[in-house]
């Protein structure tokens, strides 16, 4: 335990801060595109007509049934002799983590929506609403709830894999370490923090979302 | 956009890119092999009425859900041998890595599946006068187990895709042949496409499997008697 | 074209795949009348009043609304093409309730009332909960704009949900089974809703199993049997006297009918 109190560490604490930031910016970012994306193919796939349907479809299976580390790389190593386009660490990092967790987030907001009964439609369009005004109004309200447990999930998990950019060299939490730990050799102290720097906000975020999510059900009408 | 697209690298690596898929398979299977029997004993320890039995199981499960695979793994293949002076090479750190994290997601399934277990089995299996243990295997977990089923492949085919971290450490996956090939061959493109087609085609049959049973227990019925 | 009818609807057939529910229908709705539609369970009841408003699309046959036919014929056969906005502007003026309420949970009584008058009359949010108040005043529930369907009983659910349709200011309203899946006690209050509707010259078209309320009520009874229109008279011709033996085998099933003692 005398290790932790090595001057290595000391040395250490804001080039980890300055990766924790970098994990924070990372995820951020991938949470915001994922749920757009996850509603706009969500709602592709639930109600969108026969191409946009199959479309939707494709994107999610493509992107559920392929390693997510593996399509980082891709985007990293093998989209710029693509493109001929020079692409950054943490845009390949945020591609492939975006797409992936987007590809997750449509299911789970489809499976919301076909939750709301079908009188709901019903009642809406009896009404004359427009196709655009249920699905705002008076579908996805309705879903979120049903959806809310799920995305709690989809989020940790999120936050978590934003590890898997130290792999190409961005440098969060994980980049961080290593490159802490090969200049100092105090792999022991460094790993050891990073674990307990994401256990102790993965824990307590989990806590307060499971908490929101039982006080929105109890308040909901 | 003029690039050269040339897949006959493929053909002249597929031995080697199908031994990568046949470690990176193996290396689930393992995992799977490991963590559902350490995931059960955690439920059941969680599940128990000691005090002592329940905290440390809590305790492992919180933990091993929340720090990421990556970290975990860089933790046994780094930081274990400068404490203990016992190195691991890549195969077994990812191994216990991914042995002990889909443990802790699985124990949760099986805790989940043992409590939607209606207090009826329980009352009828105590009534016939079952031990514990007797209880567990002939009545509760056999209908835990089926009711849980798609779960439980979810997460075995989740865990085929974490596998992929093994790479990192050089134990030689699919993933890690693919880099390899591509630094000798320059061929990344081709490469990493083709090992994603690979991953997707085997993902997707396992989805499908999934699928299938889902339905066949769909089609059942009610299985489980509430 | 001018005409008195709120609803023509002839020729109207439907199909749901191999199995046709609807055999050609021919009815006319009144303004200001009330028609009532009897029938055994199965026999195309709600299929008919959700053709009405196209929540069911016919396979053939038009429906008229005012003297208008709705959508465009498409070629031959009988069959017919509708758009989206079409339908959604045909939707505004004609109020439907359902058995199930179907009101939005999410949205207090009040709200449900007011979305359809915002978002497709385009009315004001002030004028919109001026509207709602007044309606729900009329039925009895005055001071429970507030509340969530949740914190209601199914019959003042069952109101707040006439309030919705009426807030459109349809030219008629349906009613699929009203009453069903309410209890007992609570069927009343919503029975006498749809009687002061009535009273005040409302054009509507009603399917009830409450025999009682359906004999009160109607101008016009229609016994539907097998996708048909197999009687149709005033209510004492059709429930006191049927002609056709159906009607009578229906008739007599529903011993229970009583002349109804609404206040
Ligand atoms: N969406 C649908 N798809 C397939 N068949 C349907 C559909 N809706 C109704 N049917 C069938 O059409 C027939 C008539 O149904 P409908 O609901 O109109 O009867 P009903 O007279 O209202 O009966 P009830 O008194 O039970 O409500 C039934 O055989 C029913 O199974
Ligand atoms: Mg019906």
């Amino acid at each position: 335990m005398d290790a932790f109190l090595s001057p290595s560490l000391a040395i250490s604490l804001p080039a980890l801060a300055r990766g924790l930031v970098h994990t924070l910016e990372l995820a951020v970012v991938c949470l915001v595109a994922s749920l757009l994306l996850g509603l706009v193919f969500g709602v592709m796939r639930y109600a969108g007509g026969r191409v946009l349907h199959a479309l939707a479809i494709a994107y999610v299976e493509v992107f559920r049934n392929t390693p997510v580390l593996v399509q980082i790389l891709w985007f990293f190593f093998a989209l710029p002799i693509l493109v001929q386009f020079e692409i950054s660490a943490f845009t390949a990092a945020a591609l492939g983590l975006s797409l992936n967790s987007g590809a997750f987030s449509a299911e789970i907001f489809r499976a919301g929506m076909q939750a709301v009964p079908k009188g709901q439609w019903e009642a809406a369009n009896a009404l004359g609403m427009s196709r655009t005004r249920v699905m705002f109004r008076i579908v996805l309200p309705q879903a979120v709830r049903h959806m809310i447990p799920a995305f709690t999930n989809r989020w940790i998990e999120l936050f978590k894999l934003t590890s898997l950019a130290s792999v190409i060299a961005y440098p969060e939490l994980v980049y961080s370490a290593q490159q802490i730990s090969n200049s100092y050799f105090n792999p022991v102290e460094v790993f050891t923090l990073v674990a307990v720097i994401f256990i102790a906000l993965v824990i307590p975020a989990s806590y307060l979302l499971r908490r929101l999510e039982a006080r929105l059900r109890r308040s909901a009408p | 956009m003029h690039y050269q697209w040339d897949f006959s690298v493929i053909g002249d690596n597929a031995g080697l890119l199908l031994w990568g898929l046949g470690n990176t398979l193996l290396l689930t299977l393992i995992a799977i092999l490991i963590g559902t029997p350490l995931g059960l004993a955690v439920a059941l320890m969680r599940l128990s009425s000691r005090r002592w039995l329940v905290w440390p199981a809590t305790v492992y499960v919180e933990v091993f859900r929340a720090a990421p695979a990556l970290v975990q793994l860089y933790w046994l293949y780094f930081a274990l041998p400068r404490l203990t002076g016992l190195r691991l090479g890549g195969f077994e750190a990812a191994a216990i890595a991914l042995s002990i994290l889909s443990s802790a997601f699985l124990s949760e399934v099986f805790r989940g599946g043992i409590a939607s277990i209606g207090k009826g089995q329980w009352d009828a299996a105590r009534g016939i006068g079952l031990s514990y243990p007797r209880m567990l295997r002939t009545i509760i977990l056999p209908q835990a187990i089926r009711r849980m089923l798609p779960v439980f492949l979810e997460r075995y085919i989740e865990l085929l895709k974490t596998s992929t971290i093994a790479a990192t450490v050089s134990f030689g996956d699919l993933l890690f042949v693919a880099q390899d090939i591509s630094y000798r061959t320059y061929r990344t493109l081709e490469i990493f496409s083709a090992i994603a087609v690979m991953f997707f085609l085997v993902i997707l049959l396992c989805s499908q499997l999934t699928r299938l049973v889902e339905h066949r227990l769909a089609r059942s019925g009610e299985f489980t008697a509430r | 074209m001018t005409t008195d009818n709120v609803i023509e609807i002839s020729g109207l057939r439907k199909s749901f795949g191999a199995h046709e529910v609807l055999k050609g229908i021919d009815l006319v709705i009144p303004k200001g009348k009330t028609v009532v539609l009897l029938g055994a369970s199965g026999s195309g009841k709600s299929t008919l009043l959700r053709c009405v408003n196209f929540l069911e699309t016919p396979t053939a046959g038009t429906v008229a609304f005012n003297g208008k036919p709705v959508g465009t014929p498409k070629g031959t056969g009988g069959e017919r093409s509708y758009s989206d906005r079409e339908l959604r502007a045909l939707r505004a003026h004609i109020g439907i309730v359902f058995q199930q309420f179907n009101l939005f949970p999410h949205m207090t009584a009040l709200e449900n009332i007011m979305e359809g008058q915002r978002a497709v009359l385009g009315r004001s949010r002030e004028e919109a909960a001026a509207r709602a108040e007044a309606l729900l005043a009329r039925v009895g529930l005055a001071g429970r704009g507030g509340a969530y369907p949740s914190h209601l009983s199914g019959g003042q659910q069952q109101r707040v949900a006439i309030c919705r349709a009426l807030a459109m200011d349809p030219d008629v309203m349906l009613f699929d089974e009203a009453t069903s899946a309410l209890d007992p006690e609570l069927v009343g209050e919503v029975l006498r809703t749809m009687k002061a509707l009535r009273e005040d010259g409302m054009t509507m078209l009603i399917v009830t199993h409450e025999l009682g309320f359906a004999y009160h009520i109607a101008d016009e009874v229609v016994f539907l049997s097998e996708g048909r229109i197999y009687e149709q008279a005033p209510p004492h011709e059709v429930m006191l006297h049927p002609k056709g033996e159906r009607t009578r085998q229906f008739m007599l099933g529903h011993s229970e009918f009583r002349l109804p003692h609404l206040d």
